[in-house]
């Protein structure tokens, strides 16, 4: 069953046409990549999958329901959550309180229960900070509760913005360049982090990566952008064997 | 015992402050600056939830101290008192200790209103640009009142000292003392259970990353909006406050000064630490009062002792904690929530 269906999706930055007439779809369930050179589109498309930016043309239809006009943290209710190519935590709240932010759809009470403190307020603030702990022990990084972000090392912090986006119990999940910056240890440590996500949660993945490794040993599809435009998509193998992937990556070599 | 020590010590701290000023051990002077303080410690952590926590740069608190100021004195003394512009008194004079209260959060409602009002155009810009709008809309305000006849214009609008005496009449005590202590208490308790609770650890995450914020579901026009609502309407009903404890207003006294005399005290108290902004209102307000004999020469001695502060710590006196994170032992002893 279709899960994200982009249809004829384009993209103009006054005249600059960073997205032009992409068409793609995901499926329940699937771990499927997306790549190209630098400066591709390859973000922007995520900008708009998560409501950062209105469509040009074209439409993304997410569950049947089309994202046209809709604010991106009305987006991320409908269950569409991402990480970002530079990590963007909260640096100056704790781990808990960013895993706890990012559940704020959801929050079940009004103003006025929380200036009176009602017995509904407590409990639906107890039950978040359950469920934030809950999903911190499951990805073993609850004893960094109480840290700041920014006190831990690069990779952990990746982790974290990984759980920050899955509290928020998406069926789509986007990581951008999850691997960008990471030593090639923590880059191993990566891709089974993503693997052991994809078989735990009820979700898709659609990720954005440079390093071949990571995609080529992830992704069960995979779609290749080069100004704007999808030039092929297909299984690893066969976009390893793709005359026009080559040609966008290493260039013609008719001069 | 944790639960009760912050409510016990403030019981005790308003019995005492009420009984020193009912034997008269404490003059009127110096009870006026210990309401002063408790009016800017409204001030000065309203302003600082949204200069502290949310990250804007509000420049134009007076106009909604002014707002409140206004409000509630022309509504208490058209309510309880024989006026010449309103006449007779609406209400009978005898209501006016049960009515104040009322009549004080109605002023805050009309500043949460007026900024509400600033808010929604002015909030698509961030930084400079909403300083200088914030400015504007002080400025606006004070022109409005002054072009408005009815309520005094320039010349100011008095009469709430009468409607205090009308409080007297119903029983004896320091009725300021009271009020100004428990809506400080009040507004105090509102901004510390809004930050404490998850919905406002958005105005947080807004700060750090708006972009980030609205991504992860965080509703940020909305919250910006409600965030500058609660701060403004604090505002007012701390204008409320000042107007029946001086007994006269004039649209003078809510100018860009006062704004900055609110800015002052969060940066003074450090960005985002109630405790910090509170400590700060009872210090500026004592300095502003020890160096009275200096008189013209005050304004030189302020602002480079507030200099000197700020060489040697930029980050105000508490930075961004609270004086829980620097004694955590105190945790033990009290809560407040």
């Amino acid at each position: 069953m279709t899960l994200l269906q982009i249809k004829d999706l384009t993209q103009l930055f006054s005249g600059l046409c960073a997205v032009s007439e992409l068409n793609l779809s995901i499926e329940k369930r699937e771990l499927v990549g997306l790549i190209g050179p630098n400066g591709a589109g390859k973000t922007t498309v995520f900008n708009i999958a998560s409501g950062f930016y209105q469509p040009s043309h074209g439409e993304i239809i997410f569950q049947g329901r089309n994202l046209a006009g809709l604010k991106p943290h009305q987006v991320s209710a409908l269950g569409i959550a991402r990480t970002f190519q530079n990590i963007r935590l909260w640096k100056e709240m704790s781990v808990l309180d960013n895993i706890l932010v990012a559940q704020h759809f959801h929050l079940g009470y009004g103003l006025g229960s929380l200036f009176f403190r009602t017995p509904r307020y407590l409990k639906r603030e107890r039950e978040i900070r359950l469920k934030a702990m809950e999903l911190l022990e499951i990805f073993k990084i609850d004893k960094f509760a109480e840290e700041k972000p920014g006190n831990l090392p690069y990779g952990m912090q990746r982790k974290v913005e990984i759980v920050r986006a899955l509290s928020s119990g998406p069926k789509l999940l986007l990581l951008d360049e999850p691997a960008a910056g990471l030593q090639s240890t923590d880059v191993t440590e990566l891709i089974s982090l993503i693997e052991w996500v994809f078989e735990q949660f009820d979700l898709s993945i659609w990720m954005i990566e440079h390093q071949m490794k990571v995609v080529m040993s992830l992704c069960s599809r995979i779609g290749v952008i080069d100004f704007g435009r999808l030039i092929a998509s297909g299984t690893p193998t066969e976009i390893q064997q793709s005359p026009e992937v080559i040609k966008a990556y290493l260039g013609d070599d008719q001069l | 015992m944790k639960r009760f020590s912050v409510p016990i010590l403030l019981v005790v701290l308003l019995t005492t402050l009420m009984g020193l000023a009912w034997f008269e051990v404490i003059d009127l002077y110096i009870q006026t600056i210990i309401l002063f303080m408790g009016i800017n410690i409204i001030t000065s952590t309203s302003l600082n939830l949204v200069n502290g926590n949310m990250g804007e740069f509000s420049c134009g608190h007076a106009g909604f101290i002014a707002v409140g100021a206004y409000v509630s004195s022309v509504l208490s003394v058209a309510l309880f008192t024989k006026s010449r512009t309103f006449g007779a008194p609406l209400l009978p004079p005898e209501l006016a200790a049960y009515g104040f209260p009322l009549v004080l959060i109605i002023g805050g409602l009309a500043a949460a209103l007026t900024g509400l009002l600033v808010a929604l155009p002015s909030f698509r810009t961030r930084d400079d640009y909403l300083a200088i709008i914030t400015i504007a809309a002080n400025y606006i305000i004070i022109s409005t009142i002054i072009n408005i006849d009815k309520i005094g214009g320039a010349r100011g609008f008095m009469g709430m000292k009468r409607v205090i005496f009308a409080m007297e009449k119903c029983a004896e005590i320091p009725w300021m003392i009271l009020w100004v202590f428990l809506f400080m208490v009040l507004s105090v308790l509102i901004i510390r259970r809004y930050m404490s609770s998850t919905y406002g650890k958005g105005v947080e995450a807004i700060r750090q990353d708006e972009v980030a914020a609205e991504i992860m579901s965080v509703n940020t026009n909305r919250i910006k909006l409600v965030t500058f609502m609660i701060s403004s309407g604090l505002a007012g009903i701390a204008g409320g406050l000042y107007a029946h404890t001086i007994g006269y207003v004039n649209p003078k006294s809510f100018d860009l000064l006062k704004s900055t005399e609110a800015l002052v005290m969060v940066y003074l108290g450090g960005m985002g630490s109630i405790s910090g902004s509170i400590i700060a209102a009872v210090v500026f307000t004592l300095m502003l009062e020890l160096l009275r004999p200096l008189q013209i020469i005050k304004w030189v001695a302020i602002p480079l002792l507030l200099i000197i502060i700020m060489q040697f710590r930029p980050e105000g006196i508490m930075g961004n904690r609270e004086l829980s994170d620097i004694f955590p032992r105190l945790k033990k002893f009290y809560k407040f929530k």
